[in-house]
């Protein structure tokens, strides 16, 4: 399953490596990573895929978890969305 | 992986309110009906369990693994005055009752069909149906109810709409709000997600996925992007908009249908707003350039809006149905609220609007000393437009019992609240009485 990852907040130290690590944890692949600061905004988006469809739940909710943790607003959204919006 | 696209998407669902307002699930009854009302009760309980038993679940996991939100999960029925008439019951208040605790079983938000077409005359079902509903739409929290009172192929029913003003006063009498789950139609639609006004058609599938969208902030910000350019610029922004936020409804309505196993029927092009800031229709015709909705040259913008928005849609989506326009509903446009309250906009000026526009007066609240034939005369007009211009209009007024003008109605949620309006309060009492029909008008003729 591909997914869009989208992560925004306060910039700080360690944001690209809490979110992968916490991604190897849950066994998604990265496979593009953009990455901006907008004023003080951190945004970030990131490709990523995993093989066990089931899984959508779990990964969401590990990645809820970060975002408490951390203040940063972490989202996570099926990939097919974005072309059924944008693409003919 | 396209930056830009993605980000604009989630600023259409974050900031500019898009999301699915409603999927509603249509079910025919017909394999429902017995002479024994019990029987045909339980057997109405039994399929609507069945049918969509997955029908909430289905719509949170697409909610969840896609980020759009699902407003509101619906289920619409054969009209109920067509499934009863075969039984001895005298009222169908126990109908309503069934309907309303399946709803709740299933976690739908409303069902609708309570409903009786009565555009040409009343079978045995639809008289008992329409002296039903002040009781069953009283007792039941979830149910909607509509009558359509003509066609543009039979004309219009004079009698029904006598009858129609009699009811809307008794169902305001007990509670105000509860007429808000009432519309009374003409060229009613089969396919109609949005409620109240939603039933399953004769003509329709055995179950279908049907699918509204709501988008006005979305239509809106793109507005603010071309301000001073000419007209034509404003419509292709809207079709361009309006293709995205369709595209969505198609999407969901794929996925949906799909995950349940049932056909996709249609998607509804209407842009339903709601009272949250940022969700109104009124304020896209401000950003078209009027100081007020409701000032000369609503309606114009009205008709542009309207227009483009299905050219838009009319692409973006396998099969469009519903009533498939702007809605202008008081109560649920913030903008609306606030054109009234400052005097800038009336019932007459809505009236004409309507002319253009997918539906007609919705969600008004009207002094409760209105009588019942002044009620029924606006339903009158408003069955003129929607025959004479071969759409649909319909009226979901509110007599606000024991309030006057300047008043206001708190419905909640979604449905927000209304200010009440003044009426003309001259009589079209002689005219409503004289009952009979109003013949189809010479352009109905095409065959």
């Amino acid at each position: 399953m591909k997914a869009i990852l989208t992560v925004l907040g306060h910039d700080q130290v360690g944001i690209v490596a809490k979110v992968s690590t916490k991604l190897a944890e849950l066994d998604v692949n990265i496979i593009d990573i953009s990455q901006t600061l907008m004023q003080e905004n951190f945004t970030m988006m990131m490709m990523v895929t995993w093989d066990d469809a089931t899984k959508f739940d779990t990964i969401k909710d590990g990645l809820n978890e970060l975002g408490q943790a951390t203040g940063l607003d972490i989202h996570i959204q099926r990939e097919e969305i974005f072309d059924a919006i944008q693409k003919l | 992986m396209e930056t830009n696209s993605i980000l604009e998407t989630i600023q259409m669902i974050s900031e500019e309110k898009l999301d699915i307002r409603t999927i509603t699930m249509g079910i025919s009854l017909f394999d429902c009906i017995d002479s024994d009302g019990e029987k045909a009760r339980q057997k109405i309980y039994n399929k609507l369990m069945t049918k969509a038993k997955n029908l909430v679940k289905v719509a949170n996991q697409i909610e969840s693994e896609y980020g759009i939100p699902i407003v509101n999960k619906r289920i619409s029925v054969t009209p109920i005055s067509l499934i009863a008439a075969a039984s001895d019951d005298k009222d169908y208040v126990a109908y309503a009752k069934t309907m309303d605790q399946a709803a709740k079983d299933l976690g739908v938000d409303l069902i609708g069909g309570f409903s009786a077409l009565v555009q040409k005359g009343y079978q045995s079902g639809d008289v008992k149906l329409i002296q039903s509903i002040p009781q069953a739409l009283t007792e039941t929290s979830r149910v909607c109810g509509s009558v359509n009172v003509g066609s543009t192929r039979s004309g219009i029913n004079l009698d029904a709409i006598g009858q129609m003003g009699q009811v809307v006063k008794d169902l305001a009498k007990v509670d105000p709000v509860n007429c808000m789950s009432l519309v009374i139609f003409a060229n009613a639609v089969e396919d109609n997600p949005f409620m109240a006004g939603a039933f399953h058609g004769v003509g329709e599938a055995d179950c279908v996925i049907n699918v509204g969208i709501s988008g006005p902030g979305v239509v809106k910000s793109a507005l603010e992007h071309v301000k001073g350019q000419p007209i034509d610029v404003v419509s292709e922004t809207i079709k361009k908009t309006t293709f995205k936020v369709t595209r969505m409804g198609q999407f969901v309505g794929d996925l949906a249908s799909k995950a349940l196993d049932v056909p996709f029927g249609i998607v509804d092009l209407s842009l339903a707003p709601t009272p949250n800031e940022g969700d109104s229709v009124a304020e896209i015709l401000e950003e078209i350039g009027l100081e007020s909705v409701g000032a000369p040259g609503t309606t114009a913008a009205l008709a542009l809006l309207n227009d483009a928005v299905k050219k838009g849609g009319v692409m973006a989506c396998e099969h469009v149905g519903g009533l498939s326009g702007a809605f202008i509903p008081v109560s649920e446009d913030a903008e609306m609220i606030r054109a009234v309250n400052a005097g800038n906009l009336n019932i007459e000026k809505l009236e004409a609007m309507t002319a253009v526009c997918s539906v007609g007066l919705d969600m008004i609240a009207i002094p409760g000393d209105t009588t019942a034939e002044t009620i029924s005369g606006m339903i009158a007009d408003e069955a003129a437009i929607g025959v004479i211009n071969n759409k649909t209009t319909a009226v979901r007024i509110i007599p606000a019992t024991g309030k006057k003008v300047g008043d206001e109605v708190e419905f909640g949620g979604l449905f927000g609240r209304a200010p009440v309006m003044a009426v003309n309060t001259n009589s079209p009492a002689a005219f409503i009485h004289r009952g009979g029909r109003i013949p189809a008008p010479i352009h109905s003729f095409k065959n």
